[in-house]
């Protein structure tokens, strides 16, 4: 096999340095009962080119964003990934290296880690940014464990019913044997009902929970719903599935909120089926030390020389096993580099123009569907590349009748939000042309695009 | 090692100064060279009330955490305000400038039953 | 033997500090709809200090970066626990497929046949190595993989109308284990173990409070758990479950499976025994598998077959429900499935004996210089302490000296209970020839300790930088560029 690089010779003078005279003697340990008495049931070792053509064989049995024209977004987004980003990830340096916790051999991951909490922050307009989380999803519920555990004995999390559904199910999840009362904060017009939110907020809350933008596209009243909450002393939570729109619209810590975290997959990282994403997540000053997840600091070495490394590390599974912030071991260590090339790639003028172009497509595309018949833009506000259309169609048969056009029409809303049933929400990015978007206008109105 | 005479000692490694009715407290010499260096300190509120063998308190160093564990019951009133934003003092001063809270003492029967400093210096050899 | 030379050692900038006004490293079509903007109270202004870099200049930035890291493709990367073995490129080829890098997750379940596939057969793979009758892909890493695996071992119990508030752990743990216990509301019991973990030790802590016993099999010691079938009877008898944390999987391929033994959860770390590349961190990935009586507590959705289709179904009334978005790490799932592929079973099963050879080979020619705490026979990887080093030298110099030599250090202050443990896992990847000059590096620096103490107490001195202030860096975090 050719990542085993032993020769017989080799196995021999092994054995015989330990005084084995075979392999088996060194599994004296495992008691016989406790054996597997015949071989693995699994195929037979295949070639490289064997293994590469049956993979290519079932890679091409998916529909692909390049192959079809897509308008799926609901927390994954399909954007341009430039070709920088994937060289300079396979350097095998970043890739096959650990965690940084020997930092005089870890400075590359080190930098790039310390750069990347510096960007987040700035994106977010917070004080502080940890090291990633798995994705947008369990940083949400991570932050909901954060407000309780830095609120004292206040254990009620209001979440918002605009939150993406897959948020407020990992959110249901992680705090389902823990002391945590989870409440719905019902819809408004698609947005974040407010005076229901004033009618449940009280002195046992932790935190208030909200997508911004929410799961429909659509750009909460942060400012107002930051007012509302800190008058009972809870934190602020604002959840970002797409944080493109953070260059174009005011970050969340400039409208007052405490606690930042979303998902970076719209930044160069690929869509992969929905995984591997990244959660990011930024706080205040103040919260700094109850921080889950891994963190970078400046310092200097013996010479006096800048150099980077892992610290706070005492709030870690690590060390403080049962009484840690959080029990996250791992970070995504090369989706940050993705998300960090990307957005050094684009920069402050970049980034805001590709926000401006995603936002022109959207509503363009929102426009045109909403002339046709048969079609309502269901909710009005101002919204970032994604946005919900009441359908008389039945929209499974609509997106049946698209699929065979070769249009993976949008996300069907019915089996998360039931006064939803004909709803279907579209996302448009600048991976869509005018082109793409008539088509998909002319077929929903019953045409053919071929 | 340093173990000032007048003072009394615990076995999660605390030294007490007993004057008239206020306890001073803080970590012993001991306690801080197997910390290492001393990076973070987290101290009670003035008023807080401490039970006996409650944690009031933790010290960390890079890659250790440590609670603080009260020696004797009582109100907390002072606590060493300079510390938490210099930490390494509790390193470099343990006994004196180190110091961690006042406590008014319910209970002074308790302070006999700490140990001195020939039973201390004899518990940290066998530790 | 290894040594380092010198080396053009550039030094890099922040991106922040080599930003230039006006500078671009994008390009973007032009606009083909009408230019509209929101409203102007809902737009931001510039954002502070963001990079504005040409193309060019991002590409020498990581590019320096890149020469100050070690990776499994620099050298020999020793770390108990980790399981650094080499990382397939046919792997990274076949996951940048675009049928498996475009996909949506929100793609119709007909027009992703391929992926889905893909992911049951990796379960049934993984169910033939562990012994597991059922699996869930979903848990992006080993501790959420804990975490689900402790929230079915909740939901179980509370289906029995069993109230249990208690998780014995053994101190051989890693510091997930405890944390992940904890996040199910369960209060830890650290059992101690004398190398391994006796029937007697866990009988005296297992009571009707006991909702389950995390192990490690073999521990982190790197010894079999000898009486695990014991162990787990005994939990069982007393209406408990076990845990396996499964990290050292690579100890046992072929060999032994947990899903046998009677163990009822365990968690596979993808990114250590199947060869998926660590990334400096993450993304990880930690499938779960279980014994039949969790089945239908998975996360949701799990992956079946129905017929000839593949299906996601959410269908689990009993599901603990989902951990993350979508479906878990699939670019990660298609490197582990094809490195299944790459070796068979015959080479799983080979790759776990040469793993243990190289691992007791390295344990025969450093035992007599460096002080070996625990004497069983031991597995894939083995932990000395540092009481045989001379001239008040500990781990961490060894360690910093190993960085001198060439060398990725061994894990270190892990395990707790060996004093200043040096926790040595070689994998199956290194040849005879990369273990002895590891060895001879090390035999070195023994000699070393006695003789030129002031060597390791001074390393590394090779590096890009020497060592590194943390004191200072944890008492005044300076956490982003910009901001003091």
């Amino acid at each position: 096999m050719r990542y085993l690089p032993h020769t017989d010779v080799d196995v021999q003078q092994m054995l015989d340095k330990i005084g084995v005279s075979n392999i088996d003697e060194l599994f004296s340990g495992v008691p016989e009962d406790c054996r597997l008495k015949r071989p693995l049931d699994l195929p037979a070792a295949k070639s490289e080119s064997e293994v590469l053509l049956s993979l290519r064989k079932l890679a091409e049995q998916n529909a692909t964003t390049s192959q079809w024209d897509s308008f799926l977004g609901g927390g994954a987004y399909n954007h341009f990934i430039p070709s920088v980003i994937d060289q300079l990830i396979s350097r095998s340096e970043f890739y096959t290296a650990y965690t940084p916790y020997q930092p005089e051999i870890s400075q590359g991951t080190l930098q790039a880690i310390f750069e990347f909490q510096t960007l987040i922050c700035q994106l977010t307009g917070m004080d502080v940014a940890n090291a990633s989380m798995y994705d947008g999803a369990s940083a949400c519920a991570e932050a909901v464990l954060l407000t309780v555990r830095a609120g004292k004995k206040r254990n009620k999390v209001l979440l918002s019913n605009a939150l993406p559904p897959q948020y407020r199910e990992t959110v249901t999840s992680y705090c389902r044997y823990l002391n945590v009362e989870l409440i719905d904060i019902p819809l408004n017009s698609g947005t974040t009902d407010q005076d229901k939110l004033i009618e449940l907020l009280d002195d046992q809350v932790a935190a208030v929970v909200v997508g911004y933008p929410n799961y429909f596209g659509l750009v909460e009243d942060i400012a107002a719903i930051a007012e509302h909450t800190h008058a009972h002393g809870a934190r602020l939570v604002t959840a970002v599935p797409e944080p493109l729109a953070l260059a174009l619209f005011k970050s969340p810590g400039e409208l007052g909120a405490d606690v930042v975290v979303g998902e970076g997959q719209s930044f160069g990282v690929p869509l992969s089926f929905g995984g591997p994403g990244i959660g990011f997540f930024a706080v205040r000053k103040k919260d700094m030390r109850v921080l889950p997840g891994r963190l970078v600091g400046e310092t200097l070495d013996q010479d006096g020389q800048r150099g980077f490394v892992l610290t706070l590390a005492t709030r870690e599974q690590h060390i403080r096993r049962e009484k840690a912030t959080s029990n996250i071991c791992s970070n995504q260590g090369l989706c940050i580099l993705m998300v960090s090339i990307y957005l050094a790639l684009h920069g402050k003028q970049g980034l805001r123009q590709l926000a401006e172009v995603n936002y022109a497509k959207s509503a363009y595309a929102r426009e045109k569907i909403s002339q046709l018949d048969g079609f309502d833009v269901t909710f009005s506000g101002e919204s970032f590349n994604e946005f919900v259309v009441t359908c008389q169609e039945p929209v499974a048969e609509l997106k049946k009748r698209l699929e065979q056009q070769h249009i993976l029409a949008g996300i069907s809303l019915g089996r998360d939000y039931s006064e939803l049933e004909n709803g279907l929400l579209i996302c448009v990015t600048e991976q869509n042309s005018r082109e793409q978007i008539d088509r998909f206008v002319k077929v929903l109105a019953g045409g053919d695009a071929r | 090692m340093d173990f000032p005479e007048e003072y009394k000692y615990t076995e999660d490694h605390e030294w007490v100064l007993v004057e008239e009715d206020v306890a001073t407290i803080g970590i012993t010499d001991f306690a801080q060279d197997q910390l290492g260096d001393i990076v973070f300190v987290e101290l009670p509120e003035v008023g807080d009330t401490l039970e006996v063998g409650a944690s009031f308190g933790v010290v960390e160093s890079v890659k250790a955490v440590s609670d603080v564990y009260a020696p004797i019951s009582g109100e907390v009133v002072e606590v060493n305000e300079a510390l938490p934003d210099d930490p390494e003092t509790l390193n470099n001063s343990p006994y004196e400038e180190g110091w961690m809270i006042k406590v008014k003492v319910a209970d002074l029967s308790v302070v006999n039953e700490l140990m001195d400093v020939a039973a201390y210096q004899e518990f940290t050899e066998k530790d | 033997m290894n040594t380092t030379s010198r080396g053009l050692v550039l030094d890099e900038d922040l991106l922040f500090e080599k930003s230039q006004p006006g500078r671009i490293g994008y390009s973007i079509a032009e606009l083909d709809v009408p230019q509209v903007f929101p409203e102007g109270h809902f737009t931001r202004g510039e954002i502070a200090d963001f990079p504005e870099l040409s193309e060019v200049d991002v590409v020498r930035h990581y590019t320096r970066l890149s020469t100050w890291n070690y990776g499994v493709d620099s050298g020999f990367y020793p770390l108990g626990s980790c399981t650094m073995k080499y990382n397939p490129k046919v792997n990274e080829v076949a996951a940048r497929f675009p049928g498996f890098s475009d996909i949506h997750p929100q793609t119709p379940e007909a027009l992703n046949q391929g992926a889905l596939k893909l992911m049951y057969c990796l379960q049934r793979d993984l169910e033939e190595v562990s012994g597991f009758p059922a699996m869930t892909l979903q848990p992006a890493a080993g501790a959420q993989g804990e975490f689900a695996g402790m929230l079915m071992i909740h939901a179980w119990h509370e289906a029995n109308g069993q109230k249990r508030n208690k998780v014995i752990i053994p101190d051989t743990a890693h510091g997930t284990n405890p944390a992940s216990a904890a996040l199910c509301g369960y209060e830890v019991i650290t059992v101690a173990s004398d190398g391994v973990l006796s029937k007697e030790a866990v009988a005296a802590v297992m009571d009707d409070d006991v909702a389950a016993l995390m192990v490690t099999n073999p521990n982190t010691l790197g010894l079999f758990e000898a009486d695990i079938r014991e162990i787990c009877e005994l939990v069982h008898e007393r209406g408990g479950l076990v845990y396996a944390d499964g990290a050292n999987l690579n100890a046992l391929m072929g060999i032994s499976r947990p899903g046998d033994l009677g163990i009822d959860v365990m968690h596979f770390n993808l990114h250590k025994t199947f060869s998926t590349p660590h990334g400096g961190g993450g993304p990880g990935s930690g499938p779960v598998g279980v014994a039949e009586k969790l089945r239908p507590y998975l996360p949701v959705p799990v992956v079946v077959k129905d017929g000839d289709d593949y299906k996601l179904d959410y269908n689990l009334p009993d599901s603990i429900g989902r951990l993350k978005s979508f479906y878990g790490h699939f670019a990660i799932l298609v490197r582990a499935y094809s490195y299944i592929l790459s070796m068979g079973g015959e080479g799983l099963r080979r790759a776990t004996e040469l793993a243990v050879l190289n691992a007791n080979y390295i344990r025969a020619r450093l035992e007599g210089s460096y002080d070996l705490p625990n004497k069983q026979r031991s597995l894939h990887e083995v932990v000395f302490s540092e009481d045989a080093l001379e001239n008040d030298c500990h781990t961490l110099d060894v360690a910093k000296r190993l960085i001198d030599y060439g060398y990725h250090p061994p894990t270190i202050y892990f395990p707790l209970v060996v004093h200043g443990s040096l926790m040595i896992e070689p994998t199956e990847t290194e040849s005879k020839q990369a273990v002895d000059e590891f060895c001879d590096a090390l035999l070195a620096i023994a000699e070393e300790a006695k003789v030129t103490p002031e060597l390791l107490k001074q390393a590394p001195v090779r590096s890009k930088v020497k060592r590194l202030d943390e004191a200072t860096a944890a008492r005044k975090p300076k956490l982003r560029w910009g901001q003091d």
